[in-house]
């Protein structure tokens, strides 16, 4: 699916910018938007190995075990393959708890580490998991409380009330959650998104 | 008051989480510095393996938004969404939101100052804005960060709740402005 979408929107983005004369645009966003690719990489390093560093010792320390431990009713519905006590959920609540609150920075670094500790227990290394699925279906969906920036940009039109954006956003988002949730733990069952896993046991 | 208390919790969420869990590693007899280094060795390799993800999504929906293919589709799906009493105003939103959140986030001020942010399609766009994240550029970086190149039913399941959320959104907003 991601192949033929990707592919999709290249295609006719240059289809219809020749169409329509706007190809020389069309060429300068697609190298512009590789530039860009880069530097959003390269600006996470430095807080991706502060957020590391922190949960590394968050891990020795035991914290993350026990934040997990915390709220493991949840987190062993979501995710029955992982371990209740596994780092792997502490990271995706530590996750979690950083996109409900906006902390944009901090989501992303504590985000793929929790990618990294759930890869740990993914038996089949280029397959995404129940677990990795669930996870993301959860992040994309997004939870969050105050739509702080979109706020600022009605303020700054002039709106007469922004904040009354709030009480909608939670519950459009809560939809959007609860539907993740749900068509995740459907489609995990499908016979077409089942992991082969013969073929490890063969090699 | 909620977003006050928010507020307070946002600004306070990092320093407690530094302080606390470097303090508790000591009172448990972490070595803390040596724990740190070693837990942020990865992050630079971290940062350096989404690259090739980051780039082929980002260039792909740059291409498609810098073509103005996202008026033909708006054009070409205004029959269905005047039938379901959606404005066809806040359908580059729809389109945008899953894709790209900085697009997005252009697509909906533009749409503000364009229609008035005391409109009610003003009010549908921002909504539409925080009702869910950018399906697209999550999967490919998280994926990416950890090499899964089989995906499952993850995109499926991350449009179909962003369809929900936009719906949601859309409807709500009628309600509520």
């Amino acid at each position: 699916m991601i192949n033929i979408i990707w592919a999709a929107l290249l295609i006719i983005g240059f289809v219809v910018g020749a169409a329509t004369g706007n190809l020389d645009a069309v060429t300068d966003a697609a190298i512009e938007n590789a530039e860009t690719g880069v530097s959003i990489a390269l600006g996470l390093i430095g807080i991706m190995t502060l957020w590391l560093g922190i949960m590394k010792i968050a891990e020795d320390a035991g914290i993350v075990q026990k934040l997990a431990n915390l709220i493991k009713p949840i987190t062993t519905r979501l995710f029955p393959d992982v371990p209740a006590d596994h780092p792997a959920i502490g990271a995706v609540i530590m996750n979690l708890a950083a996109n409900i609150l906006g902390l944009g920075n901090a989501a992303t670094p504590l985000g793929l580490k929790a990618m990294q500790e759930l890869q740990k227990i993914n038996k089949k290394k280029d397959t995404a998991t129940d677990a990795m699925v669930m996870f993301l279906a959860i992040n994309t969906s997004s939870v969050t409380l105050i739509p702080a920036s979109t706020i600022g940009i009605l303020s700054a039109a002039g709106a007469t009330n922004p904040t009354d954006i709030i009480g909608p956003t939670i519950i459009a988002t809560t939809v959007s959650t609860v539907v993740a949730v749900i068509a995740t733990k459907i489609m995990q069952k499908l016979p077409r998104y089942q992991i082969e896993y013969e073929k490890i046991k063969n090699e | 008051m909620f977003i006050s208390i928010i507020e307070a919790i946002s600004r306070y969420a990092i320093p407690v989480v530094f302080v606390g869990i470097v303090g508790f590693g000591l009172a448990k007899r972490v070595k803390v510095y040596e724990s740190f280094t070693e837990g942020a060795k990865e992050g630079f390799y971290t940062a350096v393996r989404i690259i090739p993800f980051l780039v082929a999504m980002l260039v792909a929906i740059g291409v498609f938004r810098a073509s103005g293919a996202m008026d033909l589709l708006t054009n070409a799906l205004s029959p269905v969404t005047n039938a379901l009493g959606i404005e066809g105003e806040t359908l580059p939103m729809a389109f945008m939101r899953p894709l790209s959140g900085g697009g997005a986030q252009g697509v909906m001020t533009e749409i503000i100052n364009t229609h008035g942010p005391d409109t009610l399609i003003g009010r549908t766009v921002a909504v539409m804005m925080g009702s869910t994240e950018t399906t697209f550029y999550v999967l490919a970086v998280y994926f990416g960060s950890v090499a899964i190149k089989k995906t499952r039913h993850a995109l499926p399941a991350g449009l179909l709740a962003d369809l929900a959320g936009l719906l949601a959104a859309i409807y709500i907003s009628k309600i509520f402005f």
